[in-house]
């Protein structure tokens, strides 16, 4: 849980799943004056008022029904939208693709540079911090040539939307790289390894059947961050021509606002519930690491 | 390139793989194996992040048959359009980095004096998260269904209160607009960013101050204060590139034009190639990298100063 020393980038990715448990501080005394507490009423009346009011917004413009009445059509109708059907299904695959390709690519690599090479530690963490100084617009300029390459040269599967994956792995690196870290600190890796080792485990099994089940908090965070942001990507996808939910949502909105409204709010919703999940599993997750301290494990 | 500027601060990394590849020849072969098993992530990261960033810098300093030009250069400081853009993005980024700081660091104060697993906290970090990171599209309907020609704002004002002040709804593609809808990520982003350094706050502090004879007033002025004053520049710095990068809520927002420099870049991208233009695109990509690693770095210099308090 500690924050790592001498990685300034990090808080730009910060772990909600984490955040969400975090110990009180003091946030200015024990006891509140009067004058404080009505501060701090009017302050998240007025903020989350701020925040809400376009929500409560989408909810009411989403239900119109004809003359003055509430209905439901406009959700009805998103359920029967097939270009809708199509985005949302090639956004859930690109989804999977993600979570497995980054957890593949980054969970051996970030145990083996703890157990084997913690002096590539630091490199491995800036490399996994750098997308937040490029920004996907720009990304999307510079891979633009590498994905018309595998269009004309990969066949079917170079021109398939689902190649998508292999930049949101990239986009989602920083906040994924902080989940499964600070999960990665908090227990022995170096030990558990080598007890693995000695009894004769290779090193697959040794990280994904001894240390994955340990680092599963930091995982499932990164995870659900992972598949939220697939789901609310839209610049790559647009710019490069494919049809992803985002795009879907978009395109929606110029022929009928309500229907793109209601799926808007819906998506943003079923996000929320996501990291409602993570914020409990996160919490969980805590209670475990302090276990796994004990010898006697 | 970002590289070097970026890592600086920290303990450069670039010495670090320096030694480390240098040390992968002269070591055993054991020791050389360790490196090994680190070079698919290499790889896949020079493919798809480094690859693309040299493609946008080579690009934007070359012709589209690779001859060596400032052309596309140029065009960011003579083009008017171009100019106007960037100075256009750069004032929303002041603007919105300065009200989502303060509204969101007052939310931060007030979800920190809560309770520590409270139901409020973890509401509003989850529905934080979702605001700041996954909006994007979805922020700008939002945003029309409040305050659009038919927005619920819109009607309320006009049929219930006779008000006349939003009718006319076109005010949300122009500054005024982009800068609430904007806001709308920035307080998130902020709260999430700016929650921690309020947390790292210790009880003892505040006690110790207050044993001395220390008001609340004077806690806040001579302790609270300056510990928190570097996390919260820092995280105005990255709320400002946060705002300057952001893509999807403007140009799902704005259809005629591209006033920011974001949007600049997408029209290239989306347009008919002009002869002799091919490469103006990665020049404003290139710009932007410029910018935000600047940013970036005095971003990474101040926290490292916030990051002493913190834990």
């Amino acid at each position: 849980m500690t924050a790592s020393p001498g990685a300034p980038l990090s808080a730009a990715a910060p772990d909600i799943g984490a955040l969400a448990a975090r110990p009180r501080g003091v946030g200015g005394g024990r006891r509140p004056s009067p004058l404080q507490r009505s501060a701090r009423i009017a302050i998240l009346v007025i903020v989350i008022g701020y925040l809400g009011l376009p929500l409560f917004a989408m909810l009411e413009f989403s239900t119109r029904g004809n003359y003055g009445s509430r209905s439901l059509d406009s959700y009805a109708a998103m359920l029967n939208n097939q270009d809708l059907i199509d985005g949302v299904t090639t956004s859930l695959q690109i989804a999977v693709l993600t979570v497995v390709g980054m957890l593949l690519l980054l969970v051996p690599t970030m145990v083996w540079t703890v157990v084997r090479v913690p002096r590539m530690r630091r490199v491995v963490e800036f490399l996994c911090l750098l997308p937040l100084a490029i920004p996907a617009i720009v990304l999307v300029v510079g891979i633009g040539p590498i994905y018309r390459w595998m269009g004309q040269h990969l066949g079917a599967v170079g021109a398939s939307p689902l190649t998508l994956a292999f930049i949101d792995i990239v986009l989602c690196l920083p906040f994924a790289y902080r989940a499964i870290d600070s999960s990665l600190r908090s227990i022995d890796s170096a030990t558990l390894a080598d007890a693995s080792r000695s009894l004769g485990a290779g090193w697959p099994r040794t990280i994904f059947q001894v240390i994955l089940p340990n680092i599963r908090a930091g995982v499932l965070s990164a995870s659900v961050l992972a598949i939220a942001l697939v789901l609310g990507e839209y610049t790559i996808s647009s710019l490069l021509s494919f049809n992803t939910l985002q795009v879907a949502i978009y395109l929606l909105g110029g022929r009928d606002p309500f229907i793109s409204v209601a799926v808007s709010l819906s998506a943003l919703v079923f996000a929320f519930i996501l990291l409602i999940v993570i914020a409990r599993v996160g919490g969980g997750g805590r209670r475990d690491q302090r276990e796994v301290e004990e010898p006697a494990t | 390139m970002t590289d070097s500027t970026v890592g600086a601060p920290a303990q450069p990394p670039a010495q670090t793989a320096g030694l480390a590849s240098g040390g992968a020849g002269s070591r055993r072969f054991r020791g050389a194996r360790n490196y090994l098993a680190l070079i698919p992530f290499h790889l896949y990261l020079a493919v798809f992040l480094i690859l693309p960033t040299l493609i946008v810098a080579i690009g934007a300093l070359t012709t589209a048959d690779g001859t060596p030009t400032l052309d596309n250069v140029t065009v960011l400081f003579t083009d008017p359009t171009v100019v106007d853009a960037f100075v256009y993005s750069i004032q929303l980024s002041i603007a919105t980095a300065i009200a989502g700081a303060v509204l969101g660091g007052l939310l931060a104060w007030a979800v920190a004096r809560g309770k520590p697993n409270g139901l409020l906290r973890q509401f509003v970090i989850a529905a934080s998260g979702v605001l700041a990171q996954f909006g994007g599209v979805m922020l700008a309907f939002a945003f029309l269904a409040a305050f659009g020609f038919n927005g619920l704002v819109t009607i309320f004002l006009r049929d219930t209160l006779h008000l006349d002040l939003l009718t006319d709804a076109t005010w949300i593609y122009g500054f005024a607009g982009l800068v609430v809808v904007y806001t709308y990520f920035q307080i998130p982003l902020m709260l999430i960013v700016f929650l921690p350094s309020l947390d790292g706050l210790r009880q003892e502090w505040y006690d110790a101050s207050a044993s001395l004879g220390g008001s609340s007033g004077s806690f806040w002025r001579h302790v609270g204060g300056p510990i928190l004053a570097p996390s919260f520049l820092g995280a105005l710095l990255l709320l400002f590139t946060n705002a300057f990068s952001a893509y999807a809520t403007a140009a799902a927002l704005i259809s005629q034009g591209s006033p920011l420099a974001t949007l600049q870049i997408g029209a290239s991208l989306q347009s008919e190639v002009v002869i002799g233009r091919e490469n103006v695109g990665k020049a404003l990509a290139l710009g932007m990298i410029v910018i935000v690693s600047v940013v970036m770095v005095i971003y990474a210099l101040i926290q490292r100063r916030a990051s002493r308090w913190v834990r």
